[in-house]
C-alpha cells in the first residue's frame, strides 16, 4: 500500500476512528435488527450481533493497524508501558541502564579516537592521490633522499602531477621578545601547493626559491604568527632572525593545517624555510642521508602500482648514470594514511575488539536481569496473550522495554564518554597522530545510537522470546512460580558466556602487564636515574663564527653548567641521542680496502660527546679507556665503539689501537681516520623494544672537538645537553637556565626531560595500551562478577523451597552450601575453559603488542583463570551462604 | 475461542468479497449477507476478518467506500470495486481456477 496513503491516514486519525466505529456500530444495529426478525428479543438480538465480533477492541485495533497510524499509535503505547514498568522498577532500572552505559561508553570513548584516527578521511583535498616517498637502501626500507636525487625524480618522473620534500629542523629565534627555539621545517617550494594548504596570508614559496643559494624567505605558523605579531597581516614582508640571520615572512600558514606522518618524521611547525637555506654542507652531495623524506600527489587516475613503476624506471637510470652512490637505491613510497597512522591501527583495532568484548558482557548481565525479572512476569504476559495478544505483539512489546533501556544507557554512555574520552586524551602517547581530531562528532553519535539499539534488540531478544513462548494454561494454574528450567538453562548459559569473554580480555591485560613488567627490567644501557636532559642553542653570532670560536664556546658552556650546584657531570652532544634522534655513518675498517660502492660499507650509529658522557649516562667501560680532554682539535683522532660493534666486526679479536674510515662525503683525509682508543657497553638506541631486531646497532663515540671544521659549523643550533645532579634536583632546569642567561640571553635552552621520562616515552604506545586494557577488563571482570553473583542469587532464591525441604530432611548446612557453590564452579570452569581456547586464538592477533611474552603465555593463562575462577567463587559464595541459613519452617511456609 | 466451522478459508476472502462487490456496490453487513446465501450457509464471513480485509483493500486501491444510507435510512459504508479492484478479481479467479482444478486432478487421480 502506498506510503502516501498512509502517511494521509496519520493527520487523519479522529476522523478514520470514528468512521471505522460508526461502520461497525451500522453492522451490530443491522445484524440485531435481522435477529429480531428472526424472532430473537431485542436483548438477545444485540448479544448474538455484537458476539459475532468477538473481542471488538482487537477488530478495531487490526483494523487500524492497516494504518501506519496504528502502528505508530501502538509503539508510543508500547513506549509508555516500557516506561511506566522501568519506573516502577528503579532498583532493577538504574543496575541495567548503569551496565549499558558502562559499556556504550567505553565503546563509544574508544570509537571516538578510532574515528578520528583511522577512520575520518585526511583533511587534505584528494588525500587518496597523496603518497610519502623514500629512498630504499640496503639498510633502511623508508630511507632519507638526497637533495640532487629529489630534484632528478621531480624532473624525470611522468606519475606525479608534483612532489615535495621536508626536513624538520630546530632554529633560534632572537630578535623580538625573548629569545626561543622554534620547531622548523625546510621544505621544497610545491610542499603546501601539493597538499592543497593555501596561506590565510602573503603567499608560499614559488619554484626556484628552494634551491641552493636562493634569497633567505619563511613562512611562519598561525600560532607564532599570532605570539609573535599579534596576528598583524603587516607580519609579511617583516624579517624573522633565525640562527642569526634575517628571513623575510612571506606567508602565514592556517591554523587548522596538521600533519604527522610517522615514517616520514614530518609534523607541523613554527617556521618554514625553503631547503636550499639549509646550511648542511652535504646537501648537494648525492650520496648523503640526511633525514629528508618526500611527499607526492599522484596525478588523477595513475595508480600507486604505477607510479612505483615510473620511479623503478627512473632509479635504474640514476643507478646507471651514478653507481657510486645510486647502485641499489631505489624509490619506496607509501599511502599518506599508512604513514601517518600505520602502526596503530592494529593496536587501535585490538583495542576496539576489547571493548567490545565489554558491551557484550554488558548486554549479557542485562539479558540476565531481564530473564530473571520475567519469571515476575509471566502471569502479566499469561494473563495479556488470554486477553488476545499474539506472540509477536508480546515480543514487539518486550523489545520495545529493552530499546528504550539500551536507548537511555546510550544517553548516559554518552555523557560517561565525553568524560572518558577526555582521560583517553590526556593518556595518549604524543606519538599518536591524528589525536587532535578526536572528537565526539556526528559519526559518533550516529554509531553510538546504533551500538546502542543493536545491543537493545541483542539483550532484549532471548529474554522476549523466552518470555513470549508461554504455556498459557500453566502459567496462570501454577501458584505464580513460572516454569523455569528453560530460563535456568539460558542463565547459564549466559554465566558461562560473560566468565569466557572475560578471561580473554583479561588475558589481553595480563599479556600487556607483563609485556611492560618485561620491558622495565630490560637494560637501557645506561643508568637514568638523576639524568637530566635538554636542548640547547648557542647565542646567534655562533652560526656563523669560526670553528675555533665555537669550540671555545662550548668549552665556556660546559664549564658553566659543571660549576653550577648540584650538578654532578655535564655533557654536551651532538648527533645520535640514546630513543631520541639518531645518526648513522658508513664506515670500513682500515685493514680492508676502501670499498669500491657506499653499498659495501657498514652503517654505524654515531654519538658525537664530551669525555663526562659515559660518567653522565653510567655507560659501562668494557675495555680501554673513554675520552680525556687532551683528545682535542689537535689531537690525533680517536673513536670509541661499543660492545656489540667490537663483537660484529673484530669477532674475539682487540679492537684496541685498530683504525676505522668514516665515509661523510668529504675527501678522505686523516681527519676521517680514528684509532679506537675503548669499548663500551651497549646503548638501546631504538628503544627497550625495538633495538635487539634493527639493522644498525653497532655504535661509536667520537670526542665532540674533533668534529671536524664543516661540521662542527652546523653544531651550535641542535645540540644535546645530558647533565647528571646528585640526587634528585627538581630546580636543577632553573639553576641552569639562569647559568644559560647569565652567558647570553640569545642563547636557548629548552625541552628539559629526564632520562627517565625518555624511556617512559619510548613505551608510551604500549602503556597506552595496557592501561585501556587494564581498564576494559577490570571492567568485564566487574560486570561478569556482577553477573554471576545476580544468577547465583536468583537461583537461590528459586530453590528456597528445595532447600529448606533438604535441611528438613536432614541435609547438613555444609551440603547445602556445597549444591549452590557446585552449581557456579560448573559454570566457571566451563566459562574460563570456553575463555582460554578463545584466547589462545584471539591472542595471536596482538602479537606484535607484545615484547618478551608469547601470546599464550601459560603463566598468564594460568594465572588469569585462577584469579577468574576465584572472583567467580567469591561472588557465588555470598548467596550460597544465605542457602545455607535458610530456616526451613520459613521456606515451607513462604508458599 | 473456538472458530466457527467453515470458515471461509484463508485468503479466499479478497476473492468473495471482489465477486461480492463485482455485481454492485455494497455496505459490510450485506457483504457478509450475501457470501452467506449465495454459499447456501456453506461459507460464514467473521467479522472480525472482514473489516481488516475491507480495509486493506481500499488502501492497495482494489475497492473505493462512500457513506450513502441503506433502504431502512440507516447510515452505512459502502464499498464498489474500482478498475484495479476489478483486474485483481480477474487474477484471483484464474488461480483460484488452477487451485481447484489442481486439488481435482489430485482427487480424481487413482
Amino acid at each position: 500500500m502506498s506510503l502516501l496513503k498512509r502517511l494521509r491516514s496519520l493527520f487523519q486519525k479522529d476522523e478514520l476512528d470514528r468512521a471505522l466505529g460508526e461502520e461497525l456500530r451500522s453492522h451490530v444495529e443491522m445484524r440485531a435488527q435481522d435477529n429480531i426478525v428472526a424472532g430473537m428479543t431485542p436483548d438477545e438480538a444485540h448479544y448474538d450481533a455484537q458476539r459475532r465480533f468477538g473481542n471488538s477492541t482487537l477488530l478495531k485495533e487490526d483494523t487500524r493497524a492497516v494504518d501506519i497510524i496504528g502502528w505508530l499509535d501502538t509503539a508510543a503505547r508500547d513506549l509508555r508501558y516500557g516506561a511506566r514498568t522501568l519506573r516502577k522498577n528503579p532498583g532493577f532500572t538504574a543496575v541495567a541502564v548503569l551496565t549499558l552505559a558502562l559499556g556504550i561508553g567505553a565503546n563509544t570513548a574508544l570509537f571516538s579516537v578510532v574515528n578520528g584516527v583511522l577512520l575520518n578521511p585526511l583533511p587534505y583535498p584528494h588525500p587518496e592521490q597523496l603518497v610519502t616517498l623514500h629512498e630504499s637502501k640496503p639498510n633502511f626500507e623508508t630511507g632519507s633522499i638526497s637533495y640532487p636525487n629529489f630534484r632528478d625524480w621531480q624532473k624525470d618522473n611522468h606519475t606525479f602531477s608534483s612532489i615535495a620534500i621536508a626536513r624538520g629542523y630546530s632554529y633560534s629565534l632572537t630578535g623580538i621578545g625573548e629569545a626561543e627555539q622554534v620547531q622548523a621545517r625546510f621544505i621544497s617550494s610545491d610542499f603546501f601547493p601539493l597538499l592543497g594548504v593555501n596561506p590565510i596570508v602573503g603567499r608560499t614559496f614559488v619554484a626556484g626559491e628552494d634551491e641552493i643559494g636562493a634569497a633567505p624567505i619563511a613562512m611562519i605558523s598561525a600560532g607564532l604568527w599570532n605570539r609573535k605579531f599579534g596576528s598583524s597581516p603587516a607580519a609579511v614582508g617583516k624579517s624573522l632572525t633565525l640562527d642569526g640571520r634575517d628571513y623575510t615572512i612571506v606567508g602565514v600558514v592556517p591554523a587548522n593545517f596538521e600533519l604527522f606522518l610517522r615514517i616520514s618524521r614530518v609534523r607541523v611547525a613554527d617556521v618554514y624555510v625553503p631547503i636550499g637555506q639549509w646550511n648542511n654542507p652535504l646537501l648537494p652531495k648525492r650520496g648523503a642521508g640526511l633525514g629528508v623524506h618526500g611527499v607526492g600527489r599522484l596525478k588523477p587516475g595513475v595508480t600507486i602500482e604505477q607510479a612505483r613503476a615510473d620511479m623503478d624506471q627512473i632509479s635504474r637510470n640514476l643507478a646507471a648514470a651514478y653507481p657510486d652512490t645510486n647502485k641499489g637505491i631505489s624509490a619506496s613510497l607509501i599511502p599518506f594514511r599508512d604513514d601517518m597512522v600505520g602502526n596503530v591501527q592494529p593496536i587501535l583495532l585490538v583495542l576496539l575488539g576489547a571493548v567490545g568484548f565489554v558491551l557484550l558482557i554488558a548486554c549479557v548481565n542485562v539479558a540476565n536481569l531481564l530473564l530473571a525479572r520475567s519469571t515476575g512476569r509471566s502471569r502479566e504476559f499469561a494473563i495479556r496473550a488470554a486477553l488476545g495478544a499474539g506472540q509477536a505483539r508480546l515480543i514487539r512489546q518486550l523489545l520495545t522495554e529493552s530499546i528504550l533501556l539500551a536507548l537511555a544507557g546510550g544517553g548516559l554512555g554518552l555523557l560517561l564518554a565525553q568524560w572518558a574520552t577526555r582521560a583517553v586524551l590526556a593518556l595518549l602517547p604524543a606519538e599518536l597522530p591524528r589525536a587532535a581530531e578526536i572528537r565526539l562528532d556526528a559519526h559518533v553519535l550516529i554509531f553510538t545510537a546504533v551500538v546502542s539499539l543493536l545491543a537493545g534488540i541483542l539483550f532484549g531478544l532471548a529474554p522476549a522470546l523466552k518470555t513470549s513462548h508461554l504455556r498459557l494454561h500453566e502459567t496462570l494454574t501454577e501458584s505464580g512460580r513460572g516454569s523455569s528450567g528453560a530460563r535456568q538453562r539460558a542463565q547459564g548459559v549466559f554465566v558461562v558466556l560473560e566468565i569466557a569473554m572475560a578471561l580473554v580480555l583479561l588475558i589481553g591485560a595480563g599479556l600487556m602487564v607483563r609485556t611492560l613488567a618485561h620491558l622495565w627490567s630490560v637494560q637501557p644501557g645506561f643508568d637514568p636515574a638523576n639524568v637530566l636532559t635538554f636542548g640547547l642553542s648557542l647565542r646567534p653570532s655562533m652560526m656563523t663564527a669560526s670553528p675555533d670560536a665555537i669550540r671555545a664556546d662550548i668549552r665556556g658552556v660546559h664549564d658553566k653548567f659543571s660549576s653550577t650546584s648540584g650538578v654532578q657531570a655535564v655533557s654536551l652532544s651532538w648527533g645520535a641521542f640514546p630513543m631520541g634522534s639518531d645518526d648513522e655513518l658508513l664506515f670500513w675498517l682500515d685493514a680492508q680496502p676502501k670499498p669500491s660502492s657506499e653499498n659495501d660499507m657498514n652503517w654505524t650509529l654515531r654519538y658525537i660527546v664530551e669525555p663526562d658522557y659515559l660518567k653522565t649516562m653510567g655507560i659501562p667501560l668494557k675495555r680501554g679507556r673513554f675520552f680525556s680532554p687532551q683528545d682535542n682539535e689537535h689531537a690525533p683522532h680517536v673513536a670509541v665503539i661499543d660492545d656489540i660493534f667490537a663483537r660484529k666486526f673484530f669477532g674475539d679479536a682487540n679492537p684496541l689501537g685498530k683504525r676505522i674510515n668514516f665515509n661523510d662525503g668529504a675527501s678522505q683525509t686523516e681527519d676521517n681516520k680514528a684509532e679506537i682508543v675503548g669499548v663500551v657497553g651497549h646503548v638501546k638506541q631504538w628503544g627497550l623494544d625495538a633495538d635487539d631486531t634493527n639493522q644498525v646497532r653497532a655504535q661509536t663515540y667520537m670526542p665532540l672537538m674533533q668534529l671536524h671544521d664543516d661540521a662542527i659549523k652546523l653544531a651550535p643550533s641542535g645540540l644535546d645537553v645530558i647533565v647528571r645532579a646528585d640526587g634528585t634536583q627538581p630546580a636543577l632546569f632553573d639553576s641552569l637556565r639562569r647559568a644559560s642567561q647569565q652567558m647570553s640571553v640569545d642563547q636557548v635552552i629548552s625541552g628539559a626531560q629526564t632520562m627517565n621520562e625518555v624511556i617512559s616515552d619510548s613505551l608510551a604506545m604500549r602503556r597506552f595500551s595496557m592501561i585501556l586494557f587494564g581498564v576494559f577488563a577490570a571492567l568485564a571482570l566487574l560486570l561478569s562478577s556482577v553477573g554471576i553473583y545476580g544468577v547465583i542469587s536468583y537461583l537461590v532464591g528459586q530453590r528456597t523451597r528445595e532447600i529448606g525441604i533438604r535441611i528438613a530432611l536432614g541435609a547438613r548446612r555444609t551440603d547445602v552450601m556445597r549444591l549452590v557453590l557446585g552449581q557456579g564452579v560448573k559454570m566457571a570452569c566451563i566459562g574460563v575453559v570456553i575463555g582460554l581456547a578463545a584466547s589462545l586464538g584471539l591472542t595471536r592477533l596482538m602479537a606484535n603488542m607484545l615484547y618478551g611474552v608469547s601470546p599464550t603465555d601459560p603463566l598468564t593463562f594460568a594465572g588469569v583463570a585462577i584469579l577468574l575462577t576465584l572472583v567467580a567463587l567469591t561472588a557465588c559464595y555470598i548467596p550460597a551462604r544465605r542457602a545455607m541459613r535458610v530456616d526451613p519452617i520459613v521456606a515451607l511456609r513462604y508458599e | 475461542m473456538a472458530k466457527p466451522q467453515n470458515d471461509v478459508l484463508q485468503g479466499t476472502l479478497a476473492l468473495l468479497v471482489l465477486k461480492t462487490l463485482a455485481r454492485g456496490s455494497r455496505h459490510g453487513y450485506g457483504i457478509t449477507l450475501h457470501i452467506q446465501m449465495v454459499s447456501k450457509d456453506v461459507l460464514r464471513v467473521e467479522e472480525g476478518s472482514l473489516y481488516p480485509a475491507l480495509h486493506r483493500m481500499e488502501q492497495e486501491g482494489w475497492i473505493s467506500a462512500e457513506w450513502g444510507t441503506t433502504e431502512n435510512n440507516r447510515r452505512a459504508r459502502y464499498y464498489q470495486l474500482t478498475s484495479k479492484g476489478r483486474k485483481q478479481l480477474a487474477e484471483e479467479e484464474k488461480s483460484w481456477a488452477r487451485l481447484t482444478e489442481a486439488v481435482a486432478h489430485v482427487l480424481q487421480f487413482v
